[in-house]
């Protein structure tokens, strides 16, 4: 029978340092940032869903709570973690899904391109059908 | 063959991760205009309560909903384990858990009204 090997084990330690180690970490750890802003946001318009079927009365109150600076706040931060979301995603979107047109794929900028296209008249469509002008 | 459940979580992940890159900072910028105190017309009571009311818009903000935070968790998840929390199991139990738990009542409070 073999003698067991007495050794003490290397554990190699787990850190978050490495995020500081190139600025591409730092973007990428922003990216994934987001899903906390985009999270938080959804919630609150779960908060917001029960308000409605309560009544006008808590839905003036809840009107009044997204006036508070905190929410002001929340707002910026969670529009601009989630238009980061979007470019990331829709740059993403020729490694993730590339398109082969015979011989040659499609270059990655058409894709990212129309995606970027549908994006603007998508959310310019819902401004204007929410009655934001 | 190996049988993964992968396919089952990272699917409502690029659904989702798709669906809230084209619609969430639209959304999110009417909910910013209400904040500054500028609410669009949709937001007033009666309009978005017969807007809501449609079973259709229902199903949509459901959808929506669900897909959002599925995607937001699974993300949180990844984020977890990039920065260092080893328990992946028990991550994953709560983040999809709170997604599940906030769809839930997302449907239950779109049932009212």
């Amino acid at each position: 029978m073999a003698e067991e090997v007495k050794r003490k084990p290397y554990v190699r330690p787990v850190t978050s340092e490495w995020i500081f180690r190139h600025p591409r970490y730092i973007r990428y750890m922003v990216r994934e940032f987001s899903c906390l802003f985009i999270g938080a946001w959804t919630l609150l318009m779960v908060w917001g869903l029960k308000q409605l079927a309560q009544g006008p009365q808590a839905w003036a109150a809840f009107l009044e709570l997204l006036q508070h600076p905190v929410s002001i706040a929340f707002h910026f931060a969670a529009l601009a973690f989630a238009v980061y979301h979007s470019v990331t995603w829709f740059n993403l979107t020729p490694k993730a899904l590339p398109v082969q047109r015979g011989e040659a794929f499609v270059p990655d900028g058409a894709i990212s391109g129309a995606h970027f296209a549908v994006w603007a008249v998508l959310s310019l469509a819902v401004l204007f059908l929410a009655g934001a002008f | 063959m190996a049988v993964s459940n992968k396919p089952i979580v990272w699917g409502p992940f690029a659904a989702g991760g798709t669906l809230t890159a084209f619609l969430t900072p639209v959304l999110v910028l009417l909910t910013l205009l209400a904040a500054l105190g500028h609410a669009p017309d949709l937001l007033a009571y009666d309009r978005l309560h017969a807007f809501a009311g449609h079973w259709l818009v229902k199903l949509a903000l459901a959808g929506t909903v669900f897909l959002s935070l599925w995607s937001a968790a699974h993300r949180l998840r990844i984020t977890c384990y990039d920065l260092g929390i080893r328990a992946d199991t028990w991550v994953a139990a709560i983040v999809y858990a709170g997604a599940l738990a906030g769809s839930g009542a997302a449907v239950l409070y779109l049932a009212r009204i």
